[in-house]
């Protein structure tokens, strides 16, 4: 048996005060999945998310006639799923393992409650979920910019 | 530093990918200066023009080594020159990378594109003397798998903590992909004590520049290589301006907390 993955430092959790993340902690359920699991499916009910603690796991979208295309990998630290936290609670994208990963999984509806109930709890973790989002559209935004392509007026290879 | 170029020979050439070439240029008669990295030389392909090259790598003994990527009538013509062809080199220029300011701390390197060019040098010059230094971190960034670069020396820059990523994956790339800033997440530095150096697209790098900052690194400890147009590369014909920089003699390598207010890209 493997050593169990250290928490890591960066990321929501890293981000998080340490009370908030023993109180987050304390909903989450350990995983352990093998390479090319699939987490969940495009327009499934989105009721759980994850943070990785260690390995690599794939956003993707299903094209039709050519099967899923990644469009992002997340790595150590990093929040597998945000549709869990606005309706209609459902997935935009699939997801699936590259490597093993090790996870903290979340029930998605008890996370809200306990924001819910404790706002002072919930704003800073909503809030990290929120930058987290924030990250990513500007990072997609980067992206449909295609910064290493050919500039114009450059001549094709 | 020499201002006429000094005639050089095209030793060998190797393709890196469908528009890059990396090749190694051996003086004809006592070579240039030595190279820093981060500094830059003037190749002139003889006629066709005069662009600026970082040094990708130097030999200690006049060699230098290039990365060119094909973008227009210069860097396609210096691409397509055979082994034996003839090559007119001025510099060294430039004031290149502040490696001693980062003795003691963590290092990361961001490199997107043909960016990590001038990064591979700094690269070597950390490897070859690793005590000196924190944990290095090599982030790299590319369009396509294809369009990596010295991909046999990859491998060799992942501990302690190295990764590639690709905008768009194919041909069965099982690696990451996304942004390279996404891979600062797992990084292995402490901000207090780091310094990065990053070069790459303006637009990558002030995303990354500022991402860094959000993490707590010092903006004077983000540096960035930055291009412009170029022709004397002396501090002369003001080609190169940027403020009340002239980038040939002041740069290419400018601290994120100088070069800041003068990249006006608009915000994303
Ligand atoms: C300090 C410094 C170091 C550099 N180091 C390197 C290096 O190591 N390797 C390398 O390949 N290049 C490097 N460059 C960039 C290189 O100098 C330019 O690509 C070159 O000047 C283009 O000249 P050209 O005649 O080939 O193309 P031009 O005819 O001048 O340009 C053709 C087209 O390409 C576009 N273009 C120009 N420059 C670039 C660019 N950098 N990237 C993408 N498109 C561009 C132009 O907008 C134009 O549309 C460096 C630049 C500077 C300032
Ligand atoms: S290139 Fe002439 S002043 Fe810089």
């Amino acid at each position: 048996m493997s050593r169990p993955a250290p928490v890591p430092s960066t990321g929501l959790i890293g981000s998080l005060s340490p009370g908030h993340r023993e109180r987050l902690l304390a909903l989450a359920h350990e995983v352990d999945h093998p390479a090319s699991t699939r987490l969940f499916e495009e327009g499934g009910r989105a009721d759980r998310f994850w943070i990785v603690r260690t390995g690599t796991v794939a956003l993707d979208i299903h094209l039709p006639g050519r099967g899923p295309a990644v469009v992002e990998t997340i790595g150590t630290g990093g929040l597998v799923g945000w549709s869990w936290l606005c309706p209609p609670h459902e997935w935009h994208l699939g997801a699936e393992t590259r490597s093993r990963v090790e996870a903290w999984q979340f029930d998605a509806a008890e996370v809200r409650a306990v924001c819910a109930a404790h706002p002072e709890f919930g704003l800073p973790l909503v809030t990290l979920v929120a930058e987290t989002i924030g990250r990513r559209l500007r990072a997609t935004r980067t992206r449909l910019l295609d910064l290493y392509g050919p500039q114009p007026g450059a001549p094709s290879p | 530093m020499t201002l006429v170029p000094l005639p050089h020979r095209l030793t060998s050439r190797h393709r890196e990918t469908a528009d890059t070439v990396t090749f190694e240029l051996e003086p004809l008669s006592g070579g240039l200066g030595p190279f820093a990295p981060g500094q830059y030389a003037m190749l002139y392909a003889f006629g066709i023009g005069e662009i600026p090259v970082s040094v990708c790598r130097t030999s200690g003994d006049g060699r230098l080594t290039h990365t060119v990527r094909a973008v227009g009538a210069v860097s396609r013509g210096l691409c397509d020159l055979p082994a034996g062809a003839s090559v007119g080199v001025r510099g060294p220029f430039g004031n290149g990378w502040n490696l001693r300011a980062a003795r003691g701390h963590d290092l990361l390197v961001v490199a997107g594109g043909i960016g990590l060019a001038p990064l591979r040098p700094l690269i070597d010059a950390v490897l070859a003397e690793p005590a000196a230094y924190g944990r290095l971190n090599v982030l790299v960034g590319a369009r396509t798998p294809g369009d990596l670069l010295y991909r046999a020396e990859l491998p060799a820059w992942r501990r302690p903590f190295g990764a590639v990523t690709v905008d768009r994956p194919a041909g069965g790339w099982t690696g990451r992909v996304g942004v390279v800033t996404a891979l600062l997440d797992e990084a292995l530095f402490a901000p207090e004590n780091a310094t990065a150096f990053v070069c790459g697209p303006e637009v990558m790098m002030r995303a990354t520049a500022r991402e860094l900052v959000d993490r707590g690194l010092p903006a004077g400890r983000v540096q960035l290589s930055l291009e412009r147009n170029m022709r004397c590369a002396t501090g002369h014909c003001g080609h190169c301006q940027l403020g009340p920089l002239l980038l040939c003699r002041d740069g290419p390598v400018v601290p994120y907390d100088q070069a800041e207010p003068l990249l006006t890209v608009r915000e994303l």
